[in-house]
């Protein structure tokens, strides 16, 4: 499988929201390549047929109403936030 | 006087019983000696004032004939499980100044069993890490320390605090999670009991998510009895958690029966590692013999794919988490980071830039790496087909057998910087504890001996799903074959 370059380091970052500075980005490849060569070991596994496994609990979802049964804790949610006003959260401006 | 900080949970439960120790005495100690601990770096965040409310609202109950599994009985609570008004950040700077306004259900269970909160424990970052040292908070000592030295030595990860804590006599128990043997690892290493029961049976409710297929709280404690008064305490269904198993809990400690005639106990083949130090093979050839001693029959089984785990969980686990740890983005809690100028994109890349550590960002990139365009059949698909051979071992394994025996780490615990450097070396501290994770069973790492150089050693034992009563009673039979007297030197008061 494909060798993680520099510049595959740079999209992974940006995909994850996560900033890199340029001269990490080497040290970092070295890492990410160790590690997935190790897990390439997976492909000598034998697993046509092999239906995914998602969950190791059996039992299906289970169904509720579809009601309402919480709310009109504004103030609770907001309580963390570090930035909040007139009752939302708020961020840098978006849209010109 | 004795000192009450070194009572187990059922002799402190049986003498509050007997009216001649209070929860206010028992706390009062206690929280002296979380103090006196600091050296020991396990707690986060002390909450003394909460925890003598508790030990007088304890003991009134107790005064008024409400006495339950754990009342009164001074706990510390891993720093990932939400604690309504009280720290909780799974030790990540990211979560800077996180106080909940939930209670997770495993503490509420605790609270709600009479149970006393001394603090919040130390960990490995989101319980990233075998060994504690990637905890925002710094690395938590080992209260063990080799032979005649003064070295420090680490005290496993990712409950790092949960087991020095208890270990050092600053808790009776504490809880832990468990994603890949942050519970029985750490546990090893420092002499403790922990169990990790089955997925589904604890309510992963108000617990920080890593891995959501395989995080499960679990408990520490200085011995088999504890942890099964404590581990019942916490498990049960619960609504708030679409993974909670709906299932009676059984009394846990009426397990501790002492007698495992007839049980057939697997030996997998697949355990002898080479390379392994033959201490730790000795003690599992002694554990072998402790079961035949007590009249259990020892079975050679095969688990084949036991060597894929730890790669298929680096696959599954950093996927997991990749999409898990998305929601720190300093719109809503914790820490916010905008760089002058800067947009909405901008302080998202620079928020989690600041506020995740090294191993954290690493998973988070494998995770995004194999999930992405291109890649998400040949990795996580793959990892997921072979996470099912690996549950299908474990089937075909307990249709011959009714409990399994392995050793619990490759090794005892090692010195502060020794194994950091390298991520995947690392890893494979944890080559015995992931393959159980990946199938969700029940599993339990008790003290069995100490190394040529005095550091502890434990013995894993696996059993069924829900099946929580075997593996209890196995560890309780292992216990009391190794009747193990040390325990650490007191060189942090």
């Amino acid at each position: 499988m494909s060798d993680i370059d520099k510049a595959t380091v740079a999209k992974i970052a940006r995909l994850a929201r996560i900033r890199i500075e340029d001269d990490k980005l080497d040290h970092l490849a070295g890492e990410l390549n160790g590690i997935m060569h190790w897990i390439e070991q997976l492909n000598e596994v034998n697993t046509d047929n092999i239906a995914p496994m998602a969950s190791v609990v059996d039992a299906k979802l289970r169904w509720r109403q579809d009601e309402v049964n919480d709310g009109g804790i504004q103030d609770k949610v907001l309580k963390n936030a570090p930035n909040a006003e007139y009752g939302f959260f708020t961020v840098p401006k978006v849209i010109e | 006087m004795t000192d009450l900080t070194k009572l187990t949970i059922a002799a402190a439960r049986d003498l509050m019983a007997k009216g001649e120790l209070s929860s206010r005495e028992l706390t009062e100690a206690h929280i002296k000696a979380v103090e006196a601990a600091r050296p020991l770096n396990a707690y986060v965040a002390e909450t003394p004032e909460m925890a003598l409310a508790q030990a007088d609202a304890a003991d009134a109950k107790r005064k008024a004939g409400d006495a339950r599994a754990m009342t009164g009985i001074p706990v510390g609570i891993k720093d990932l499980f939400a604690t309504k008004g009280v720290h909780t950040q799974a030790c990540s700077h990211i979560l800077d100044g996180f106080k909940p306004e939930y209670e997770s259900t495993v503490t509420q269970k605790l609270w709600d069993n009479g149970a006393v909160m001394l603090g919040k424990l130390n960990m490995d970052e989101f319980a990233m890490g075998s060994s504690n040292e990637t905890s925002y908070y710094g690395p938590v000592k080992n209260p063990w320390r080799a032979e005649g030295s003064n070295k420090d030595y680490v005290p496993g990860g990712s409950s790092g605090g949960s087991v020095a804590s208890v270990a050092g006599y600053a808790a009776m128990g504490a809880t832990a999670s468990d994603t890949g043997g942050s519970i029985r690892q750490p546990a090893a290493f420092t002499g403790t009991y922990g169990i990790k029961p089955t997925y589904g049976r604890c309510s992963r409710y108000g617990m920080v998510a890593f891995a959501s297929s395989l995080d499960q709280a679990g408990t520490i404690t200085r011995t088999v009895r504890d942890g099964a008064i404590m581990l019942e305490s916490i498990c049960g269904f619960d609504p708030k958690d679409s993974t909670s198993v709906n299932m009676p809990v059984p009394n846990f400690e009426a397990a501790l029966t002492g007698d495992i005639r007839g049980l057939k106990v697997g030996i997998p083949q697949e355990y002898h590692l080479a390379g392994m130090p033959a201490e730790i093979e000795a003690l599992w050839h002694q554990g072998i013999e402790w079961m035949k001693a007590a009249g259990a029959e020892v079975v050679d089984i095969n688990l084949p794919h036991t060597k894929y785990a730890l790669p298929t969980y680096y696959i599954v686990a950093p996927a997991e988490a990749s999409s898990n740890l998305a929601r720190y983005d300093g719109v809503r809690y914790g820490l916010r980071v905008v760089p002058n100028g800067g947009g909405l994109n901008d302080m998202y890349e620079a928020t989690r830039a600041a506020g995740f550590g090294d191993e954290v960002k690493r998973r988070i990139m494998i995770g995004t790496y194999v999930l992405s365009a291109g890649y998400y059949d040949a990795y996580y698909l793959k990892a997921q087909k072979v996470r099912q051979l690996i549950s299908d071992d474990f089937k075909r394994a307990f249709e011959k057998v009714d409990v399994i025996l392995t050793p619990t780490a490759p090794s005892a615990a090692f010195a502060f910087g020794e194994k950091s450097d390298d991520p995947v070396s690392m890893y494979l501290n944890d080559v015995f504890t992931v393959p159980a994770s990946l199938a969700g069973i029940p599993g339990a790492s008790v003290a069995a001996g100490l190394d040529a150089q005095g550091l502890p050693l434990g013995l894993q034992i696996l059993g069924r799903p829900f099946d929580e009563e075997t593996v209890l009673r196995v560890s309780g039979v292992i216990e009391e074959a190794a009747a193990l007297k040390a325990e650490p030197k007191v060189w942090w008061r």
